[in-house]
């Protein structure tokens, strides 16, 4: 009797935690496939360009972020690769503090579309799980694949290979 | 004597005290990731820091990935 009654209490207690420690497994990642949230409805700080039937690249960074910033000037050699075609570049900073994201932007001229998500809202919905992560976005919005991390040297030709591809359907 | 409340009580009170697990998430490291949490960051404390674990243990290193004493790097 005591050892079931001690069993049960145990088993209570542990399902009281999970569920007390369930907001820290929030959302995973969004995948290939899924639809990205309306990124103009997202309350980011910043202008939007115009995102309409084009392929975007959705880059979530932060100025704190090494392996954010090593991947700028790739980003901006993008954006120059593919001006005047219907791609996209935006960088969303994640920056808590707008200092930090001024003094970033005031050092560094980015070429291409930066916007801020200070309360890491859109993070929070497509389940960012590391900096820096990016999503690249076919022509009808919808996730065409994401990488989770530092993309490491082939950055470049890995990103350039899936805008073609896209470009093309 | 078992007291017949403390056993939920205590359950209630852990389950309190859990709803504070919370992730932080990626976008929340800034602090984190700020010069000022290496424990490296300021050169003449380490070197002082050293020297009084130095005089007092004669201990040496072991603060960073390589060098700990292991002669293995």
């Amino acid at each position: 009797m005591n050892t079931s009654r001690r069993s049960f209490g145990l088993r209570l207690l542990a399902g009281a935690l999970c569920a007390a420690c369930s907001p820290a497994f929030a959302a995973g990642l969004i995948h290939a496939g899924a639809d990205f949230p309306d990124l103009s409805k997202a309350g980011l700080e910043g202008t939007l360009p115009d995102l309409k039937g084009k392929v975007v690249v959705v880059d979530f960074w932060a100025s704190w972020c090494t392996p954010c910033k090593k991947a700028m000037p790739m980003y901006a050699e993008l954006h120059k690769d593919y001006a005047g075609k219907d791609v996209v570049i935006l960088a969303i900073s994640l920056d808590e503090e707008r200092k930090a994201y001024d003094a970033f932007l005031k050092k560094n001229s980015l070429p291409f579309a930066v916007a801020r998500d200070p309360k890491g809202k859109l993070a929070e919905a497509v389940g960012v799980q590391e900096m820096p992560t990016s999503f690249v976005l076919g022509k009808d919005g919808k996730v065409a694949s994401v990488h989770s991390g530092s993309l490491g040297d082939k950055a470049k030709a890995r990103l350039s290979a899936e805008i073609d591809g896209l470009l093309k359907k | 004597m078992m007291i017949p409340w403390k056993r939920p009580a205590a359950l209630i009170l852990l389950a309190v005290m859990g709803v504070g697990c919370q992730a932080v998430k990626p976008w929340q490291r800034g602090q984190l990731a700020d010069p000022l949490m290496r424990p490296d960051r300021d050169p003449l404390g380490l070197a002082l820091g050293e020297h009084v674990f130095f005089s007092r243990e004669v201990a040496h290193g072991g603060r960073g990935v390589g060098g700990g004493g292991c002669g293995c790097n």
